[in-house]
């Protein structure tokens, strides 16, 4: 009963990565001036925010791996 | 420009600096560096600290970091596209890339090549995955010198030396570069990767300085985006039917993030960390160098702001250097000289990294799928690497050849075809790591299928640009010839494979084994 959870959790952490990749190509989304932050139009600060959550999103795929003792 | 004594002689301290680290880097976890693995991959002992390190000097390249805000100084908008290419690629290094890492660890594969010539047993399919990656990184070691030429004339160096009464032109540049060729020779990787540490050091006490510093001079970053002009501050929207740059902007962060890795510079400097999970970890930290590159971008915005085009003093150097000039322009408007030595510094050593690491990439390339496979396939190791060690000062040699004898403009619309080409190395490499099933000649015919679609829609630009219209059913859509050239070749791989594996009866040829890749 143990195993296929932890094959689910992996593929979930797995579909993450998928993520950024919805975020970054829908260009129409972001290609606009507001909501602007501290001056910075939304196309720049979006893209810029992205970086780090494109980082953040890794980490339970990351820790699922380590986990699972798969080195 | 005249020459500032202080900002220049902390640039040749720092130069200095570093060349006596990677003469010393030999003797770093010393090994036998008359072997390839050691010489070529610094014994796959970089732990994630020093990958973490490397591969920012590695794929963050100097020519990046003028470039870059370049664009963005002289087409808005667009030149943004460099962000989301950042944030595609991490995903990617962290599901495919310890795959690779691990297969070749078990088998003592050093380039990509290697890795596909035992995934499919195929010589000609392994010499045209070495091939593509040693042509389309040539001129991008060029563009290297690119960056590096602009710092030094931005300084006020002359560029011209007389030497006895003899005038040697781009004497600075055959300076840098023989020292860079000397080190890479004595020690390896090991070299460009413990002058990453310095470089990266200076790379971002420099964006720091610049990001607060800046601002602060031109009244915030409102003031900055509101001297951009309205039309490129965005990307013009889609008209009905036609997708416009929109989606040339998607497709070029798309496919400039999945041919990165397979750039063989990436694949050394991936082979050379010591386990799988410090490429996992790295692919979580390097994001850092990302954020960077985007404030870097944003220097391009600074530079339109403070209106260095503008100014008498910089005429020249934009004459020369057009809008790569636009950082070094805004540095020396902005700094105290002593600060213009140290951002300059990062720049110049900037481009020694991944100068270094590439033509070790190249010459791995070289001595392993073409001299062993076909010249001399008894070489012994010492043979081996020093057949590597030749080559990668050829390698260089060239590149500084190209950058002094041609106009840049060649070097930049090769670079531009380099990307085209590598990415059809992907259906081999990527896909190859997660199934035998494809076919080794429809592998082939689908690079080739891929390689001359890419570089025809590419020269229906005059090579000026790299994206081409593709017309969908009465929609425009305007898409990165890497990624559209891509597709076919991915389609001829898949479908040539079904075909020739029902006609023909192959062998099990793979000599990788499932557990190699866990």
């Amino acid at each position: 009963m143990d195993k296929p959870a932890k094959k689910r959790g992996f593929r979930l952490s797995t579909l993450l990565l998928l993520v950024p990749y919805a975020a970054m190509l829908w260009v129409p989304y972001y290609n606009r001036i507001e909501p602007e932050l501290a001056g910075i139009p939304f196309f720049y600060w979006y893209q810029l925010l992205w970086i780090v959550i494109g980082a953040a999103i890794l980490l339970p795929a990351w820790l699922a791996g380590s986990r699972s003792g798969a080195s | 420009m005249s020459m500032n004594p202080v900002a220049v002689t902390i640039f040749v301290v720092l130069f200095a600096f570093v060349t006596l680290l990677g003469f010393g880097a030999s003797r770093w976890r010393r090994g036998d560096l008359n072997h390839l693995h050691e010489w070529g991959l610094g014994g796959r002992r970089f732990g994630t600290i020093v990958t973490w390190f490397l591969l920012g000097g590695d794929l963050y390249t100097a020519y990046t970091f003028i470039a870059v805000p370049a664009l963005m100084f002289g087409a808005g908008a667009m030149g943004f596209f460099a962000v989301p290419y950042t944030v595609l690629v991490y995903p990617l290094m962290f599901a495919v890339f310890p795959r690779l890492w691990a297969v070749a660890h078990a088998k003592g594969y050093v380039t990509a090549a290697d890795f596909v010539r035992g995934r499919f047993g195929s010589h000609a399919l392994a010499l045209a995955v070495a091939g593509t990656g040693i042509v389309a990184t040539m001129p991008y070691i060029a563009l290297q010198l690119v960056g590096m030429e602009v710092v030094i004339a931005a300084l006020g160096i002359p560029m011209t030396l007389t030497i006895a009464g003899i005038a040697i032109p781009d004497a600075p540049l055959l300076v840098a570069f023989v020292v860079l060729a000397a080190y890479t020779y004595n020690s390896g990787l090991r070299a460009p990767a413990m002058i990453a540490v310095v470089k990266d050091a200076l790379l971002y006490i420099t964006v720091l300085a610049a990001i607060i510093i800046i601002p602060a001079e031109l009244g915030g970053y409102a003031k900055i985006f509101a001297s951009i002009d309205p039309k490129t501050l965005l990307l013009p929207p889609s008209q009905p039917g036609n997708f416009g740059p929109q989606s040339a902007y998607a497709t070029l962060g798309l496919g400039s993030a999945l041919a990165l890795l397979l750039y063989p510079h990436s694949v050394t400097g991936l082979l050379s960390s010591s386990s799988r999970q410090s490429i996992k970890r790295n692919a979580v930290f390097l994001p850092a160098y990302s954020f960077a590159l985007g404030l870097i971008a944003l220097l391009g915005y600074m530079a339109v702001a403070a209106g260095v085009k503008a100014m008498p003093e910089f005429a020249d150097g934009f004459k020369t250097f057009g809008n790569n000039f636009a950082v070094p322009a805004l540095f020396l408007h902005s700094f105290p000289a002593w600060f213009v030595g140290i951002a300059f510094a990062a720049i110049a050593i900037g481009a020694l990294v991944p100068a270094a690491i590439m033509s070790i990439a190249c010459a791995n390339l070289f001595t392993r799928n073409i001299y062993k496979e076909y010249i001399n396939p008894a070489a012994s190791h010492e043979r081996e690497c020093s057949v590597a060690k030749i080559v990668s000062l050829v390698v260089k040699i060239g590149a500084l050849f190209f950058i002094i004898e041609l106009p840049t403009q060649y070097a930049i619309q090769l670079q531009l075809l380099g990307g085209i080409w590598i990415i059809q190395t992907l259906p081999s490499v990527i896909l190859g790591l997660y199934t035998r099933k494809l076919h080794p000649m429809a592998l082939l015919i689908g690079w080739a299928g891929g390689i001359g679609a890419g570089t025809w829609m590419a020269a229906q630009s005059g090579f000026k640009t790299s994206t081409y219209a593709l017309n969908i059913f009465g929609t425009v859509l305007p898409c990165y010839a890497a990624l559209s050239s891509l597709i076919l070749n991915i389609a001829l791989a898949i479908v040539l494979s079904i075909a020739f594996n029902l006609v023909t009866q192959r062998p099990r040829v793979d000599a990788t084994l499932a557990e190699d890749y866990g």
